[in-house]
C-alpha cells in the first residue's frame, strides 16, 4: 500500500514539477512570475480539444497544432502585454500577469463555455498495468514519467550546448552585459516565454486528462505547481522537479490519511517552507540587489 | 502638490476652504441620496461603500506600505462570518460583533504578516493567496460556518436581540446610512494614521525598507502593523458585505475577488486614499452595473451578440466582464501606472498652469 501511494503521489509530483518548470524557466529569464502559466495551458488543451472533437483530427495532429498554438500564444503575450509596460514593479508585473489569465480564463469561458469535459487524451487513467507484483501503474503515470525525463534531458542539452539556451542563461545573469555582448534580449525574452508556454501546455493536458476539462481547471494544479516550484526554488531547474516529486508524495499520503483536507496542504507547506527558507530547498540564497 | 509650509498643514483634514466646502456639499448629497435614487441603485452604492473601506485598507497595504496581498478575500471572509456568526450565536450588537470580527481578521492578519518579514513580491504574493485559499478551504469544510451551502445573516440588530433594547435595522436605505456613516469615519481614519507617525513609517517602509531599518523604524512592528491595520479594514469591510447581500457561501470569497480587490487599488492609484476611493467606485460600477448584461449595452452589445453568434457562445458571453476587467488591469499597467489618480493629478496641473 504505502508503495503504491508513493509511486502515485510520484507521478502526479512530477506532473506538478513539469509544470512548476514552465513556470522557473520564465522567473529565471526575466524575473516575472507568470501566473497566468495555468491558463494559457488550458487554453492550449482546449484547443486541442476542440481540433479533436470538432474537426476530429488525429491526435498526433493535434498534438502538433497545439504545440504551435501554445508558442505562439506564448510569444504573444510577451510581445503585447510585457514588453509595452515600461520598467514596471514587482506589483505592477503580478498585475499584468493577473489580467492575462482573466483575460485567457474568460475568452475560454465565452468559447467554450462552462460546462466541464471529458479530455480525450491518449493515455488514460483508469487502464492499469501491474509492472512489479503488487505494484500497480496507471499508463498516465507511466506517460508522465516517460515525458518528465525527455524534457529534462532536452531542456538540460538546451541549456549546456546550444546558442540559444546559452544566452537565456546570459540574460538571466545580467541584461545589460547580456545587450552589450550582442543578444537580442527581446527575442530571448519571447523565446522563453514561447518555450515555457510549450512546456506548460504538455503539462496542461496531463492535468486535463486526470480531471475535467472546464476554464478554471488549471488553478488548482497552477497552484501546487508553484507551490512545488517555490519549494523547490524558482531559480533552479532540477530543483523545481524535486519540488513537484516532494509535494506530490506529501499530498498524496496527506490526502490518504485526512482526504478532507487535501486540496489545503499545498499550500499550508508553501508558507512553511517559505517562511523558513524564502528561497527554496535547492536554490542559493537570493541576495537583495540595493 | 501643493506645497506645506509647516507640519500642521500637512496634519490639517481640510487644506483649503474650498476642500472644506466641496466636502460637505459631496456630504449632503450622499446624506440625501435615497430621496432620488431607487431601491436597486441603493444597494449598489451599499456594495459600492464596502468595497470603498476594502480599497482603502489594502491601500494602506500595497500602496503605503508596498507589500503584495492576494489573500483579501480571507480576511474579507473573515469579517463576513465573524460578524455573522457572533451575533448567530452570541447575541451581540452589531457594532461590537463588528469590531469583534474585525479584530481576529486583524489576528490573522499580523500572523500573515510574520512572513512577509522574510518574503517579498511574488514569494509574499504566493504566500498570501495561500492563505486566501486556505480560509476558503476551512469554511467550506466547517459544520460551524455553513459548509458549502453558506449561511444567512441574522436580523441586523444595533441593540441586543430579544431583549428590550432591540433595535432592528432593516432594507437597503437604512444599512445605507449605516454604512455610510462608518465608511466615512474609516476613511478619515486612514487619511489621519497615514499623517502620524506610524503612516511615515509605512511609507519609508515602501521606498526603501533597509534605509528604513537604518533610520529606527522597526520593521518587526510595522510590517506587521501595516498586515493587521489592513486586514481590519477587510474584516470591518466584510462585515458590513454580509449584511447587504444577506446571504453568502464560501465561493463568494475565492481568489478572483482577491485579484479585483487588487485591481481596484492599482487602478485607482496606489498610495492615495482619493484614488483607493475612486478605483472601487470604479470597478465596482463596471461590475455589478455596466457590464452585468452586456448585450443590452447601446450598439456595442449588439456587435458583441454579434461576434458571440459568429464565433463564441451567446450564453459565454457574461464572461464579457472579465474579458473588460482583464483589459483595463492591462492597460493601466502599461499606460497609466499611476491610475486614475495620476490623471487627476495631471488634469489639476494642467488647469492650475493652464495657459502655460
Amino acid at each position: 500500500m504505502i508503495e503504491q501511494l508513493f509511486i502515485e503521489g510520484l507521478a502526479i509530483g512530477a506532473c506538478y514539477g513539469l509544470f512548476g518548470v514552465a513556470v522557473a524557466i520564465i522567473y529565471k529569464t526575466s524575473e516575472v512570475v507568470n501566473f497566468a502559466q495555468g491558463e494559457m495551458g488550458m487554453i492550449a488543451t482546449f484547443v486541442t480539444y476542440h481540433v479533436l472533437v470538432v474537426y476530429n483530427f488525429p491526435f498526433w495532429l493535434a498534438f502538433l497544432i497545439t504545440m504551435v498554438f501554445a508558442m505562439l500564444l506564448g510569444m504573444l503575450i510577451e510581445i503585447c502585454c510585457l514588453r509595452p509596460a515600461k520598467d514596471p514593479n514587482v506589483l505592477g508585473l503580478i498585475i499584468l500577469t493577473l489580467g492575462v489569465e482573466m483575460l485567457l480564463m474568460a475568452i475560454a469561458g465565452w468559447k467554450w463555455g462552462a460546462e466541464q469535459k471529458d479530455f480525450p487524451f491518449l493515455l488514460s487513467v483508469r487502464k492499469t498495468h501491474e509492472i512489479f507484483p503488487g505494484l500497480v501503474l496507471n499508463e498516465w503515470s507511466m506517460g508522465v514519467f516517460a515525458l518528465s525525463i525527455v524534457i529534462m534531458v532536452l531542456l538540460f542539452l538546451f541549456f549546456r550546448f546550444s546558442r540559444l539556451g546559452i544566452a537565456m542563461r546570459a540574460t538571466q545573469q545580467n541584461v545589460n552585459a547580456a545587450k552589450i555582448m550582442g543578444i537580442k534580449v527581446e527575442r530571448v525574452f519571447s523565446f522563453t516565454w514561447a518555450m515555457s508556454s510549450l512546456i506548460g501546455a504538455i503539462a496542461a493536458m496531463f492535468f486535463a486528462a486526470r480531471s475535467v476539462l472546464d476554464p478554471n481547471f488549471m488553478m488548482e494544479p497552477f497552484m501546487r505547481a508553484f507551490a512545488a516550484a517555490v519549494l523547490g526554488g524558482l531559480t533552479s531547474i532540477p530543483g523545481v522537479v524535486v519540488g513537484g516529486l516532494i509535494l506530490g508524495i506529501i499530498e498524496n499520503f496527506f490526502g490518504y490519511a485526512w482526504p478532507e483536507w487535501k486540496p489545503i496542504v499545498a499550500f499550508v507547506v508553501i508558507i512553511i517552507i517559505i517562511t523558513v527558507r524564502p528561497s527554496g530547498l535547492f536554490a542559493k540564497h537570493f541576495i537583495k540587489k540595493v | 502638490m501643493d506645497m506645506k509650509r509647516n507640519y500642521y498643514e500637512d496634519i490639517e483634514l481640510f487644506s483649503s476652504a474650498t476642500i472644506l466646502v466641496w466636502s460637505i456639499v459631496l456630504l449632503v448629497f450622499l446624506l440625501t441620496l435615497p430621496l432620488y435614487l431607487p431601491s436597486y441603485n441603493i444597494y449598489l452604492f451599499n456594495i459600492i461603500l464596502v468595497n470603498i473601506i476594502l480599497a482603502v485598507g489594502l491601500n494602506i497595504l500595497v500602496g503605503y506600505t508596498g507589500q503584495i496581498s492576494l489573500g483579501h478575500a480571507g480576511f474579507f471572509a473573515i469579517g463576513a462570518y465573524g460578524t455573522a456568526l457572533i451575533m448567530t450565536h452570541l447575541h451581540f450588537p452589531f457594532i461590537v460583533a463588528l469590531i469583534i470580527a474585525a479584530l481576529i481578521a486583524a489576528f490573522f492578519g499580523f500572523i500573515i504578516g510574520l512572513p512577509a518579514l522574510r518574503l517579498e513580491g511574488p514569494y509574499l504574493a504566493i504566500a498570501t493567496l495561500g492563505f486566501g485559499l486556505t480560509i476558503m478551504h476551512i469554511i467550506g469544510r466547517w459544520e460551524i460556518f455553513g459548509g458549502r451551502m453558506g449561511i444567512k445573516t441574522p436580523p441586523l440588530d444595533l441593540g441586543f436581540a430579544g431583549s428590550a433594547y432591540s433595535m432592528v435595522i432593516e432594507g437597503d436605505v437604512k444599512i445605507y446610512y449605516l454604512i455610510l456613516i462608518i465608511t466615512v469615519l474609516m476613511v478619515i481614519g486612514a487619511r489621519n494614521l497615514m499623517k502620524t507617525r506610524v503612516g511615515r513609517a509605512f511609507v519609508a517602509i515602501r521606498d526603501d525598507d533597509i534605509a528604513a531599518e537604518v533610520m529606527g523604524v522597526n520593521l518587526t512592528i510595522f510590517k506587521t502593523m501595516s498586515f493587521a491595520v489592513s486586514a481590519f479594514y477587510a474584516g470591518v469591510a466584510g462585515g458590513l458585505y454580509g449584511f447587504v447581500v444577506t446571504f453568502f457561501d464560501p465561493f463568494t470569497f475565492n481568489l478572483i475577488l482577491s485579484i479585483i480587490f487588487l485591481v481596484m487599488v492599482v487602478v485607482g492609484g496606489l498610495g492615495s486614499i482619493m484614488g483607493a476611493i475612486m478605483g472601487a467606485i470604479l470597478i465596482t460600477y463596471l461590475q455589478y452595473d455596466f457590464l452585468k448584461n452586456v448585450d443590452e449595452l447601446p450598439y456595442l452589445g449588439a456587435f458583441l451578440v454579434y461576434i458571440s453568434k459568429q464565433w463564441f457562445t451567446v450564453i459565454g458571453l457574461a464572461n464579457f466582464s472579465n474579458i473588460a476587467l482583464g483589459i483595463i488591469m492591462l492597460a493601466i499597467v502599461i499606460f497609466e501606472p499611476l491610475g486614475m489618480f495620476g490623471i487627476w493629478i495631471r488634469m489639476k496641473k494642467y488647469w492650475k498652469t493652464w495657459p502655460f
